[in-house]
């Protein structure tokens, strides 16, 4: 290119918006980018990789015989369980990356480039789907070295029906995170959402010995239980249920309510 | 709207303001670089030239005041804007955890290149800023020049006819300064247009055919190099005077001769315009009819302080 001639302005072709195609193609693009960001930093991973295997193996022989009286009858109590817990809590780390980028000065370069403005955070929260299909593996797969093998498409729909709520969720944690004054914060406030969510629910005990409020509050309100009630019902016998429709629709109003916020304060920050 | 020609200023500006909170950053700057030459934007730290590069590269909208790079509004057709231009930052713009390699594809990508041509405009760039033996390591492990080579070779992917270098040597040894500046001179020569900030009165002086000093936001002066220096004199002589006690005596002398004001530091040292040099063997003399002794004596180019001193009637700490 060294010695190759500048086309001047004038002679170029230009366009003053960029086409949805073109957008898909930048999404696809910076999902590519995080993926090689993954590649080079493996411990990146940890969250989705070691962390549902501890998590397993604590759980299920931790409380396995106090439960259900042994750990075998346990595992379809916890396997959903940890498998949402794994999802929501995995579901904060787009925001992070997103927050990280721009803080940094590499933004400056995506907003003077001419590509579309939302790319950057769709292709994160797009490589992110790849993190919860892992996580969800996992989980079944150190379930069913333990003894827990239900029938594999069902597992697949499960896979694929948290892969849907991380990405929901995942856009209602990068708005939190836009907005915290910063990574460090983000990751605070996003700990403060996810501990409550997970553990005020049906994940790793019945509900029937809680205190009322939190009871009612576990059973009838948390999200989180509708989901994991909903994989349990997928697990045991195929069946889809209320509370299935009631989770997909839950993370549905996340959507509708996050995807503007976010996009929002996205443009505006970064 | 209708396609401009290449009749078309690069960069035209009018009035343009920026204010963050109570400060005015920018202040009603005026700019306009013809097509196919290099504009140094030269000022101290905090005078607008970052701001003012932002406004102008669509980073940031403009509180008042109307901008145009080849005809079209950074407002407007923000889009088609960033299709025509190049940003290097201050601040190298690429990724830390990825290699040179990955980096530049990854920018070609998203400018819309195939892979293939991704792959062979990153080559042919890393090749040409002296980097092909590091485009598989890791960014981490980059030196400061090295990563400013890159960062603009990341610029000039979609060869941009308008190429924005927020002082892109600052930091630099004098060797990658100079590697700089040839680079710079070829982008010219291959038919892009230049805007340059920077805080050295010797680069603006090599590399630029006009430049612009601005300073708390407004435009001071707008001038050849070579108009630019003559405003604020060639040069300097300073003397230190053995018995300071004398500084101000040797003042009075050296400003009838040389005229101009001569300014004394705070280390008592002399320093006055110097138009003429063949006026300096008087000055000796006069000094020394009189039995002032000098301790030392030494002629100096112009310094940005002396730029901004002579330009704004304000002496300021120029970094």
């Amino acid at each position: 290119m060294s010695n190759t001639a500048v086309i001047p302005a004038h002679e170029r072709d230009l366009k003053n918006h960029v086409s949805f195609g073109t957008a898909v193609k930048n999404t696809f693009t910076f999902a590519y980018r995080t993926l090689l960001k993954v590649a080079h930093n493996p411990e990146s991973l940890l969250d989705v990789t070691l962390m549902p295997i501890l998590l397993t193996l604590m759980f299920t022989y931790l409380f396995g015989g106090a439960i259900s009286g042994d750990v075998i009858s346990y595992l379809p109590i916890i396997i959903p369980g940890i498998l949402i817990q794994t999802c929501v809590t995995s579901c904060g780390n787009a925001g992070t990356q997103l927050r990280e980028d721009t803080d940094k000065s590499i933004s400056n370069r995506f907003k003077s480039m001419p590509i579309s403005r939302i790319s950057p955070l769709a292709g994160v929260l797009t490589a992110d789907l790849l993190r919860y299909a892992m996580a969800g593996a996992i989980v079944f797969i150190v379930g069913a070295i333990i003894g827990y093998r239900p029938a594999f498409l069902n597992v697949v729909a499960c896979i694929g029906f948290i892969m849907f709520i991380g990405w929901c969720l995942s856009w209602l944690f990068a708005f939190v995170a836009m907005t915290a004054k910063s990574v460090s914060s983000a990751s605070m406030y996003a700990m403060l959402i996810m501990f409550p969510l997970t553990f005020l629910s049906n994940a790793f005990v019945p509900t029937g010995t809680m205190p009322q409020v939190l009871r009612i509050f576990a059973e009838y309100i948390n999200p989180v239980s509708k989901a994991i009630t909903a994989v349990r019902e997928i697990l045991g016998n195929g069946a889809i249920g209320a509370d299935f429709w009631l989770a997909l629709l839950g993370s549905l109003v996340i959507l509708v309510v996050f995807v503007p916020l976010t996009l929002w304060t996205y443009k505006r920050n970064a | 709207m209708s396609k401009p020609t290449n009749s078309v200023p690069a960069v035209e500006a009018v009035g343009l303001v920026k204010t963050f909170g109570k400060n005015r950053a920018v202040d009603g700057v005026n700019l306009t670089i013809p097509t196919g030459t290099i504009c140094g934007v030269l000022g101290p730290n905090g005078a607008g030239k970052t701001t003012t590069i932002n406004m102008l590269s669509t980073l940031l909208k403009p509180d008042a005041g109307t901008a145009k790079i080849f005809g079209y509004d950074v407002r407007k057709d923000t889009q088609i804007v960033r299709q025509l231009i190049g940003l290097t930052g201050q601040y190298a713009t690429i990724d830390e955890n990825l290699t040179a390699m990955e980096n530049l594809k990854i920018f070609a990508r998203l400018l819309g290149f195939s892979r293939a041509e991704s792959k062979r405009k990153a080559e042919e760039l890393l090749e040409e800023f002296s980097l092909s033996e590091a485009a598989n390591r890791q960014l981490s492990k980059f030196s400061g020049g090295m990563r400013r080579r890159l960062d603009l070779a990341a610029s000039l992917l979609s060869s941009p006819p308008l190429i924005f270098l927020d002082e892109p040597t600052t930091g630099l040894d004098p060797r990658t300064r100079t590697q700089m500046w040839q680079t710079i001179r070829r982008l010219v020569k291959n038919g892009s247009t230049i805007l340059l900030t920077t805080q050295y009165l010797d680069e603006a002086d090599q590399l630029a055919d006009h430049i612009v000093v601005i300073d708390k936001g407004r435009v001071v002066a707008n001038d050849t190099p070579t108009g630019l220096k003559r405003s604020v004199s060639a040069s300097s002589l300073q003397l230190t005077i053995k018995n300071p006690d004398y500084t101000r005596k040797a003042a009075q002398i050296t400003e009838r001769i040389l005229g101009g004001t001569a300014q004394i530091s705070e280390a008592a040292e002399l320093s006055v315009p110097l138009a003429d040099t063949a006026k300096l063997a008087e000055v000796l003399v006069a000094l020394k009819e009189i039995e002032i002794d000098i301790t030392a004596i030494n002629v100096r180019e112009p310094s940005l302080d002396e730029v901004f001193f002579a330009l704004t009637g304000d002496k300021k700490e120029a970094v």
